[in-house]
Parts: C-alpha cells; structure tokens; sequence
C-alpha cells in the first residue's frame, strides 16, 4: 500500500494548493486575446470604477432600474470569452456574505409596494433584491477587471490616475507574496496532517504557533525582500515596465461605457421599455 | 577591486560574526567563499553591500562602504540571493529585468533592449512574460540571475547559487556562472561547483579566514576540510567523501 494513501484519501488536494491554483488560473485569464482585453487598464479600471459607483447610486427602491445595468457585465462576458458560471464560482465564499447583506430588510420595511397578482410584495422585500443585486453587479464588475487585465498593468494604471504610490506597491507586492505565502502555508499544513492522521482541520490548540511562524517567516522575508529591491536602486519609487499607452479606442471606449452608465441611470429604461407592451 | 581591511561584525556585543577580517579581490577573478554553517559567509555578503555595518574598512574600486556611496557600490554589485522567490518580487520575469535598469535611470526602451539581450544570450527569452510564481526552481534561478545581469554590475555576487537545484538545473546555472566575465564572489556548500567555478577560494570559520588560495589547492587539502566540518568534493574524492 502507498506511504501517504490514507492522508491523501483525507485530504485529496491541500486547500492551501487549491486556492495557489486557483489564484494561477486568474493569470490565466488576465493572459487570454480578446478586444476587452486588449484595452489599455486605465480605461478598464475607469469604466469599472464608474460602473460601480453608478450601480451604487440607484435609491434602495429602484431594482427595475438596476436591472438593466445587468446588461454591461453580461456583454463583456461575451466579448471577453469569459465563462460567466467561473466567475460565480470563484465568487462563491464572498457572496453569499453580499448576499446577506439585506437579508433583514423583508423584517423592517413591511409595508406592500407592489402587488404581484394578489400577492403582495414589501418594500424590504424589493430593498433585500436591490442591494443583493448591487453587491453581484459590483463583484461581478471587479471579477472582470481583473480577469481581463493582469495586475501589473493594473498596478500602473493606478499610478497613472496617481493613486497613492506605497498602495500601489503594496497592491502589487501582496498580489506576488500571497501565492509564496500561501504555498508556505500548504507545506505547514501537510506537515501537520502527516503527524497528526485522521484529524480534520488544523486543532485550535495549534492555531497560534501556525499564525507565529507564518508571521516570523513573513517578517524574515520582508526584510530579504527589501534589501533585494534596495539593491537594484529602488528609491521610494517603484517603475512599471507594462504601462500600456492610452490610445483614442480607449477613450472612446472609456467615454461611450460611462455615458451609457449615465443614461442607464438617468433614463428608466426598464420602465420606459415595460410601457411599451403594458398600457 | 573588492577589499575587506581589518572588519569586524557582531550581532551582539560580545559575540563576533566577523572577526578581523581582510582579503583583496581583483577585478576578473572568481572566488568561492566557503565554510561551514555560521562560518559568516553570507554576513561578509551583506557587510560588503552595505546591509550590515561593521568596523573596518571595506572598499569597493577604491571607494570605501558607506551610506554615501551606496548607490553607486550598489550599482557595480549585482547580488543573487539564495531564496529566488525573495529576489523575484516583481509579477513577471520581464517587470522584474526591467526594475534596476528603469531605477538607474535607463529609459523603456534602452532598458527592453537590454533584457532582451540578456535573456537571449541566457537562452531564457520563452520566460519573459512568465508569471515569476509560475516558473519551476530551475527556471527561478536563472532568472533571478537574468535579473541582476540585466544591471550590468562589475562583480556578481551568488549565495548558494546552485541550492535545491536537480543536476540539470544545476549544469545549466554552473555552465552560466563560468560563462560570465564579471569579478565573481560565490559563497556555497556545493564545493563542486565552486571547483568548477572559482579559480580562488577563501575557506572561513567563526568569522575568520583559515585559509585562502587556488580551489584546486584548497579543495584537494582533506585534512584541512574536514577540520572546518567540511568533506572534499564529490569529483576529487573518488566516492569516498565522509569515509
């Protein structure tokens, strides 16, 4: 019988390499050809940041009018050849918690708005789907940036619209150490389960020298870290070699999304299409 | 000219690293810096490019080590360290080529043109826009090497440039290091490689020299290795290393 085949058939894949995979498979697609992705990042992160703030904006009543701002991720889906159901998968941990974001309004906002038949539906029912949708629209606006742009290009563009230089590294450094710490973490974890068979998780006894030594192990390669950069001349100063230029297709790319976002928000276009076939 | 007078380093008073030490490198030579576990090898590394300070004098082209000169002693000195994932920070292979040449104030394209030229003359060119924490180990440390010649030092300095390598890899970084022209300082416990690579080594302990002149003296010497804890290479021991 194999040495590891008891702990292998108890842990199948170490979560830890899960997710290192899983963090792979974004390069992967922030990687693929495709118009949206052959946009310059500054005018992806502008279109996104605008996309959210006018999703943001919609009153917590207005869900037919937040319905149409569907349609902007959903075309970028279909530009871009991103698969819509990876997206909810890689989004599964987080939203549920968007998700619960209004669940208690149905128990406040009682009163009826609307009546579907003879059914009657509440105001907190109609906040509760607003809000969850915000929170998908939003997450779903984020997911396809960074599917569609690799971060180091997105790391420039926020330079570019002079976001604060030491976030930006930051940004940039945790995005490349999450991975190394992470597979720091996977290596720890084997080799508590190799010692400790048949146990499911980490033991809460164990939990404080694990967060110690990934902590210490951190620190030691932060201060590695920082003597190799000051090393090659690093000044306070970080340059991104991938700063893609801003052409005019970007522009007119940036201005045609957002003004379609204002007229989105500022014309009820489900109401004015619904008026159309009910009188 | 690389040139260590009378240092002196402790981490804590009383409990020297480095003690009283002094060599010259010239310029071209390759030198391996061995010894065993805590002899200070890689203390020296970090005294000589100003990570650590100590007393002494240590010169590099005339130029002594201090916060003054810095800079430019850092720009003369390309160091690969031990742990590539520490030296590789950048995204990609290409962002992280460009980073020295870009912070010493090469323009984009004067700066592509030299990665390019470095990973071609590597035979690495199909790393370039690979994701650094998507690269195998091998491949991890010619590029941190890639990284550091794309600054075109005068000294390249290595830590245990050929660790957890396979014997392929490891071919691969040896056949690269003799390849270079640059004065050359490698500290490692691969005494094969160092044989391969150096024609001078400076065997320490406890912060001292203990000897220092031709590897092929040097290494051959098994007397004198195995009283610093150290065994002869594997190529001149005929199998029979630790016997």
């Amino acid at each position: 019988m194999p040495l590891f085949s008891a702990y292998q058939r108890a842990c199948p894949m170490n979560k830890m390499q899960k997710a290192l995979r899983e963090l792979g498979e974004m390069d992967d697609l922030a990687a693929r050809q495709s118009p949206i992705h052959s946009l310059s990042p500054t005018a992806k992160l502008l279109t996104t940041i605008a996309y959210i703030a006018v999703v943001v904006s919609f009153g917590k009543y207005q869900l037919s009018g937040l319905i149409v701002m569907v349609l902007w991720p959903v075309l970028l889906f279909q530009i871009s050849g991103i698969p819509v159901g990876l997206c909810f998968y890689k989004l599964r941990i987080v939203l549920p918690l968007v998700m619960a974001v209004g669940l208690f309004n149905p128990l406040f906002d009682r009163a009826p708005m609307l009546y579907l038949g003879s059914l009657p539906v509440s105001g907190g029912a109609f906040s509760m789907l607003t809000l969850m949708l915000k929170g998908v629209l939003c997450l779903m606006a984020s997911f396809l940036l960074m599917a569609t742009t690799p971060i180091d290009s997105l790391c420039a563009s926020l330079r570019r619209l002079h976001v604060p230089g030491l976030l930006v590294t930051l940004l940039l450094l945790t995005y490349r150490y999450v991975g190394v710490m992470t597979e720091e973490l996977a290596v720890m974890t084997d080799a508590y389960h190799l010692r400790a068979p048949g146990q499911r998780g980490i033991h809460v006894s164990a939990w404080g020298s694990f967060l110690g030594q990934l902590l210490l192990r951190s620190m030691d390669r932060a201060q590695e870290l920082y003597g190799s950069m000051l090393l090659r001349g690093y000044h306070d100063h970080f340059h991104y070699a991938l700063m893609k230029p801003f052409t005019v297709r970007d522009g007119a790319y940036a201005a045609g999304c957002i003004a379609a976002f204002l007229l989105l928000r500022l014309v009820p276009a489900a109401r004015l299409l619904g008026s159309l076939f009910v009188r | 000219m690389i040139e260590f007078q009378h240092v002196n380093f402790a981490y804590e008073p009383g409990r020297p690293v480095i003690a009283d030490l002094s060599f010259r490198i010239e310029d071209g030579e390759a030198v391996g810096l061995i010894g065993a576990n805590g002899a200070g090898k890689s203390t020296v590394m970090k005294l000589l490019l100003g990570l650590l300070q100590g007393e002494g004098k240590i010169l590099v082209d005339g130029r002594p080590v201090n916060r003054d000169s810095l800079g430019e002693i850092r720009r003369k000195l390309g160091f690969v360290l031990q742990n590539s994932d520490n030296q590789m920070f950048m995204p990609t292979v290409y962002e992280d080529m460009m980073f020295a040449p870009l912070n010493y104030g090469l323009s984009r394209e004067e700066a592509e043109r030299r990665v390019d030229g470095v990973l071609e003359r590597l035979g690495l060119t199909e790393l370039k826009h690979r994701h650094n924490h998507r690269i195998s180990g091998g491949e991890k440390r010619m590029a941190a090497i890639a990284t550091i010649l794309a600054m075109e030092p005068e000294a390249v300095l290595m830590d245990e440039p050929t660790s957890a390598l396979d014997p392929y890899n490891r071919r691969i970084v040896i056949n690269t290091i003799r390849s270079l022209p640059q004065t050359k300082l490698i500290t490692s416990h691969d005494l094969d490689m160092i044989l391969d690579t150096c024609q001078r080594v400076i065997l320490m302990s406890k912060g001292e020299i203990v000897a220092d002149g031709p590897a092929g003296v040097i290494l051959r010497d098994r007397a004198l290795l195995e009283a610093q804890r150290m065994e002869l290479p594997l190529s001149l021991s005929g199998g029979q290393a630790g016997r």
